[in-house]
């Protein structure tokens, strides 16, 4: 900082500070001089995250659709009326509602489970670990495919075991009311490592002793669990219900992956495809504008309190 | 935790304390959720080995049999998949890098000063990470079609280039898409970390009149080696394994210039339905570079997940 003594000894009083050694001391402050290193990226991601969702506010309000450019005179709301109208959107929303709530739950208690498991003393926990989680290395593309093969109707394991049991085979995949039952269980199968990486990161920061006062005090491990340790794991099933509900707002490439087209398997249509499927399929820009609005509105309602919580809880 | 304490001193007591029932109900919930979540992958390896007849014969999890066993399927996938193999990493790589490093900067200039605005910056690169991607998937095609045609602009360039084709300058605006997204999620986790870092370090430099870039390429570049590590195993999969940018940006999965999670959807499919041997012999090979860097970095990917989601 060798710039710092010069401007220390040319201003002796606070008074009649000339802008020269203004400007120099605000080149020499801390923010502005690190402002390359926080400066450019911010400014990337800025044009990148809010430039975008700014520039797509700005579609959803026009009419724009096919191959004509969007008219910024004449903008309005009607877009948001018109999809919140259709029956797409709502079933797309009701079906999301579902996947959101039944895989977000379904995730966290196994993983919660797996976690207290693998909490036990297993031998070569590690490794355990490193299986559980393996699924979450891959893509949703490829463990689409995976899944699309295990619910195949002739010859797929899901329908090889249920013919052993009994059922007979079920049509996983194509009937609708069963199908986005088949796509949670596949997600939860890819996200449940996950949650339980999250509920053993939360266990092994608690203090062990509060085992062993309990064990003195005669509870089971059971009741030790559930009294004890698992209302302390607040905090992890709070940020991984965070991420679980995020993710399944904007669950896409699952669905598309598995039949390869633009249109999701039937009953498992969700905001997510539905935007895409308006959007590039049937080039409706504007309309497809404003089913992204609504997603984002969602996603803010998940993350905005989750923020709020962290940052009063002062670990933001 | 609960269990009992470590098995070195092998005394018989202990012995006898793990052979009770809650012990061994607990390894075998361990072996079936083994086989939960690997039966699935086990039955896609299986099926890739087999020739259409085995795959409709036989029972999914079981290996393929004397003439059932085929290399066909593999071969036909490899062929179907080399160019975007190519694609994905000449993609994937660079914007891996340029993400990471953007990221480490950024948290280097949120953690090392303190100034009033720095809580609202957080919250803005924070909310860059849940952003739901549809949200800005109708300008992030007019912009890079419409407005800032970038790919027609580099594509001489990429002629003149050797090994490069033309067609890959349609790769550039889906690494730069990528990068300006990966920033958030980089930013974060490296900001984890330079916050765990005793701060005694910088302000030593500090007090010496280091200037902030060398504190930066003296100090916290060299002790941020093993989280440049996570960040990196971390990015480079999700990057690898992302599909609706590409989506968005490239225009089908039949172009010289798709990545591999772009055409995996389509390999092996035709009229009379989809070639599972054919299908899961692509899907095997889309998954091995992750897999690889899973199987070798299984911790730090574990550790990138549970700060990143």
């Amino acid at each position: 900082m060798g710039t710092t003594d010069t401007t220390e000894s040319t201003t002796p009083a606070t008074e009649e500070v000339g802008w020269e050694t203004k400007v120099r001391y605000f080149l020499n402050n801390d923010l502005v001089r690190s402002s390359p290193y926080w400066g450019i990226p911010f400014l990337l991601m800025g044009i990148a995250v809010y430039g975008g969702i700014g520039f797509n506010t700005a579609i959803s309000l026009t009419d724009a659709r096919g191959l004509q450019s969007p008219d910024y005179t004449n903008l309005d709301f009607e877009m948001y009326t018109q999809v919140f109208e259709s029956s797409a959107f709502l079933s797309a929303a009701q079906n999301n509602l579902v996947l959101l709530v039944v895989f977000t739950t379904v995730c966290l208690l196994l993983g919660l489970f797996l976690a207290v498991l693998l909490d036990q003393g297993i031998r070569h926990e590690n490794t355990v670990q490193t299986i559980y989680l393996l699924p979450m290395a891959l893509s949703f593309v490829i463990t689409a495919q995976v899944w699309l093969w295990l619910y195949n109707y002739d010859v797929g394991l899901m329908n090889i075991i249920t013919r052993g049991i009994g059922i007979g085979p079920v049509d996983w995949i194509g009937n609708p009311s069963i199908a986005l039952g088949s796509v949670i269980f596949a997600l939860i199968w890819q996200f449940s490592g996950y949650t339980m990486v999250v509920y053993l990161a939360g266990l092994r920061s608690l203090p062990d002793d509060q085992f062993e006062a309990a064990r003195v005090d005669g509870a089971s491990t059971l009741t030790t669990y559930i009294k004890i340790i698992i209302p302390q794991l607040k905090e992890a099933s709070v940020s991984a219900a965070v991420v679980l509900m995020v993710f399944a707002l904007k669950a896409f490439t699952f669905l598309y992956s598995l039949t390869g087209r633009y249109r999701p398997p039937n009953g498992t249509d969700i905001l997510a495809t539905l935007m895409v499927r308006q959007a590039f399929k049937l080039g409706k820009w504007a309309y497809s504008a404003a089913i992204a609005t609504y997603l984002l509105i969602l996603a803010l309602g998940v993350i905005a309190p989750y923020l709020y919580y962290q940052y009063r809880q002062g670990s933001l | 935790m609960a269990g009992s304490s470590s098995d070195q001193t092998f005394d018989v007591a202990s012995l006898v304390e793990d052979f009770d029932l809650n012990r061994i109900g607990q390894y075998v919930l361990v072996i079936l959720f083994i086989g939960f979540f690997l039966a699935p992958l086990e039955t896609g390896i299986m099926t890739a080995f087999k020739t259409n007849r085995a795959v409709a014969e036989t029972i999914p999890l079981m290996p393929p049999l004397a003439e059932g066993f085929t290399l066909d399927n593999m071969t036909f996938a490899l062929n179907a998949l080399s160019g975007a193999f190519f694609n994905s990493l000449f993609m994937a790589i660079p914007a891996t890098i340029g993400s990471v490093l953007l990221g480490s900067m950024a948290a280097y200039g949120l953690t090392m000063v303190d100034w009033r605005g720095q809580m609202g910056m957080l919250v803005l690169f924070l909310i860059g990470i849940f952003l739901p991607y549809q949200a800005v998937l109708v300008p992030l095609a007019r912009f890079w079609n419409n407005i800032f045609p970038l790919a027609s602009m580099m594509r001489p360039l990429f002629v003149a280039a050797p090994i490069l084709q033309d067609y890959h300058a349609n790769l550039v605006p889906l690494m730069i898409t990528h990068i300006a997204y990966g920033i958030p999620i980089c930013t974060i986790l490296f900001r984890s970390y330079y916050q765990g870092l005793p701060s005694s370090y910088v302000e030593a430099a500090k007090i010496d009149g280091a200037s902030i870039t060398k504190i930066y390429r003296r100090i916290i570049l060299p002790i941020s080696k093993p989280m440049f590590g996570v960040v990196f195993i971390y990015q480079f999969t999700q990057i690898y394994n992302e599909f609706l940018f590409a989506f968005t940006l490239i225009t089908g999965s039949d172009t010289p210039e798709a990545v591999v999670t772009l055409i995996l959807p389509a390999v092996g499919a035709s009229t009379s339905g989809i070639d599972f041997g054919i299908r899961m012999s692509a899907a095997f090979l889309a998954a091995l570079p992750t897999l690889i860097i899973y199987v070798a970095f299984a911790e730090q990917f574990a550790e990138g997940l549970k700060s990143g989601g």
